[in-house]
């Protein structure tokens, strides 16, 4: 996977062997080594294939309903009486999240190497949707892992995937979280390795999935970069995404990387707060480890044992995060802050209320984020979020939070 | 040489079979796992393996995860695991101790004071499980440093190639995982174990232990015609959470186990 020619500085990660500075590489069992040289080799034949990218990019347009549109949150944005915001409606994708983009792509990829089972690890149960919809779609045999208290937290989504067709795995041992669940997946990869393909949901993993991930994922920013350059005549003065894994934050940050008027802000989950240790903050709070194939920043305890994440959003409440994230905050090139989980909900009932847009929990930590620069800054600046996922399925979440019965 | 290197030796002299249990340190308590290790020695273990516990083993199958949890309620650290060995060594300074583990808690720890303090405590070998070769340089050349040996798996999906590159910087035994999947996994196929262990001895003179599915004296028995050593370790931990309650049971449950299955091994070389 060479570097294409055209690609400035700090879009050249990873090395050939997947590592980002001292992060990424490839830290797993002897016996997915040979499985993870046999997916380089296939993703860097295909990556490069124009009936590939093709087949891809139709399904973006025709299936996913990309490009996604940039909307200018104009009345709350008054309100806040600062900088304008600006939202890549992810949400608006089909099955209504960005995990779709990276669940064709790796779909395809196990199409073409002839794989005829596809699994996958899901926390807040969007990416194991977006994995059920491929499967059904390409008819292959869908496995998808979660938590067991996941399943209980995200109901609708598990049930989404079962209308799909999927068998949803709840994984009870650990921590019964998305960690859990990538653990777990694992297992059943090395078991099943000759007809299986793990469709990993984010930025993390072994070499080479930070990097295919984070290429499928691209799609994002490079619009979203042409998008704003169209509306507002100007790159905007920062960008801000929501961080578990990271997988659309990478998204949206890469095609804005060496644009050195960019400023770029990654929320993490703070959970009751980063100095009460219950939160999912890893890059804010954690120290570099090995987990889950690759070197990173983990939540992690004096024995290196990784311990338990609290966030009230499933699909962050992970204790590593992808490697690239990682490099891009030892470099300082992305300022990345917890959210507490207070925060999060005003973004979420702020944008509902002055929007009439309803955010998943995830993409409403980069809303609170972004509240609080849009404060800071003049109204002639622009903020653009990533709105990562629509929020229907955590209505049940915050009315519980709220003491509603539905 | 090596306690490892030597009791290989002694084996290969008397055409016998390295019998190696596994168990995880501090399952189901820090003091049963020392009388354990005493236990599995008077009862035929050539080597011992002892799993440093990790809260996300990822390559383990639900027998060990749940023996890393019962352990890690005790709050058992890698230094912990280590003074475990040094108790050990003060009345057995013979059997070679290999630590079988994750990558985590080395790094945190810092593969030099890592290597220093194993070397200290008496262990011989450390097999990382999930750092291949070629993430494994620092660990690599802090072992060497103290004559510890870097102890490396091999799989049904490693290349010919692989095997030449794993083999290099191996040392003490080569560990072929006999089966596509995690431990304490069903069935083994003994003619597929005993094809990929005639390619592996083309690249090394290294002694080659087989683990992965065996789980009693007959599959143990089968193994031994073709490998040097045999793993067996969710059949042991089996019977120790079965007894976790009750450690002169457990103990006596263990030797049984062993017995026959130094029997078997005996009697498959004779």
């Amino acid at each position: 996977m060479s570097p294409s020619p055209e690609k400035k500085p700090l879009q050249q990660m990873p090395d050939p062997q997947g590592h980002y500075g001292v992060y990424g590489g490839c830290f797993v069992a002897e016996t997915l080594m040979g499985p993870l040289e046999e997916l380089q080799a296939a993703y860097a034949h295909y990556r490069n294939d124009p009936d590939f990218m093709a087949e891809f990019e139709k399904d973006m347009a025709h299936y996913v309903g990309r490009p996604s549109p940039i909307y200018h949150a104009e009345r709350w944005s008054r309100e806040l009486g600062g900088a304008q915001i600006w939202l890549k409606r992810e949400d608006l994708n089909h099955t209504g999240s960005h995990k779709i983009n990276n669940a064709i792509g790796q779909a395809l990829l196990a199409k073409r190497m002839g794989k005829t089972r596809i699994i996958a690890e899901t926390g807040a149960g969007q990416h194991g949707v977006a994995s059920a919809t491929v499967a059904a779609r390409l008819g292959l045999e869908c496995v998808v892992y979660m938590g067991a208290d996941d399943v209980e937290r995200q109901k609708p989504n598990v049930y989404r995937m079962k209308l799909l067709g999927a068998t949803v795995v709840p994984v009870t041992s650990g921590t019964r979280t998305l960690k859990d669940a990538l653990n777990e997946a694992m297992r059943d990869w090395v078991t099943n390795i000759d007809n299986t393909f793990y469709i990993i949901g984010t930025v993390a993993g072994p070499h080479p999935y930070p990097a295919m991930v984070r290429d499928f994922q691209r799609i994002i920013g490079v619009e979203a970069r042409r998008q704003m350059l169209e509306m507002t005549g100007r790159l905007p003065d920062a960008l801000v995404a929501c961080v578990g894994g990271g997988s659309n934050a990478i998204g949206l940050f890469h095609a804005f990387l060496d644009d050195e008027g960019v400023a770029m802000y990654g929320a993490e989950a703070g959970g009751d707060g980063v100095a009460t240790g219950r939160h999912a903050a890893p890059l804010t709070a954690g120290r570099p480890g090995v987990l889950h194939g690759n070197r990173t920043y983990l939540m992690e305890d004096d024995n290196g044992q990784i311990i338990g994440t609290h966030s009230i959003s499933a699909g962050l409440d992970y204790p590593g995060v992808g490697p690239e994230h990682a490099w891009l905050k030892d470099i300082g090139r992305v300022c990345y802050e917890g959210i507490t989980d207070a925060e999060a909900l005003r973004g979420f009932h702020d944008l509902i209320r002055y929007e009439g847009i309803i955010p998943a929990l995830e993409s409403s930590h980069a809303l609170a984020k972004a509240s609080q620069l849009a404060r800071e800054l003049a109204p002639d600046r622009n903020i653009l979020v990533s709105l990562s996922g629509r929020g229907d399925k955590d209505i049940n979440t915050v009315a519980r939070i709220e003491g509603i019965e539905l | 040489m090596s306690r490892l290197a030597h009791r290989f030796t002694e084996l290969k002299n008397a055409n016998r079979r390295a019998l190696i249990p596994y168990i995880t340190a501090g399952d189901p308590n820090p003091e049963a796992t020392l009388h354990l290790m005493h236990a599995l020695v008077e009862s035929g273990a050539d080597v011992i393996e002892l799993g440093v516990p990790f809260s996300d083993p990822m390559a383990d199958g639900p027998v060990i995860q749940a023996a890393c949890e019962r352990a890690l309620v005790h709050g058992i650290g890698l230094r912990d695991v280590l003074g475990l060995v040094r108790r050990f060594r003060e009345t057995d300074g013979r059997t070679p101790v290999v630590l079988m583990g994750y990558l985590n808690p080395i790094e945190v720890m810092g593969a030099d004071a890592f290597a220093e303090a194993a070397a200290q405590a008496g262990v011989d070998g450390v097999l990382t499980v999930d750092l291949p070769p070629e993430e494994g340089s620092a660990l690599l050349t802090a072992l060497r440093a103290r004559g510890l040996d870097a102890i490396f798996l091999i799989a049904p999906t490693t290349t010919a190639a692989r095997i030449a590159r794993v083999a290099a910087v191996s040392g003490g035994f080569l560990y072929y995982v006999s089966l596509k999947g995690v431990t304490g996994s069903a069935s083994l196929d003994v003619d597929a174990v005993a094809e990929k262990l005639a390619l592996i001895r083309q690249q090394t003179t290294l002694p080659v232990g087989v683990g992965f599915g065996i789980r009693d004296a007959r599959s143990a028995a089968a193994v031994a015609r073709v490998a040097d050593a045999v793993v067996i370790g969710s059949a042991v931990i089996r019977l120790i959470e079965t007894h976790a309650s009750d450690e002169a049971a457990m103990l006596a449950a263990v030797r049984g186990l062993m017995g026959e299955i130094r029997a078997a091994l005996d009697s498959a070389t004779v």
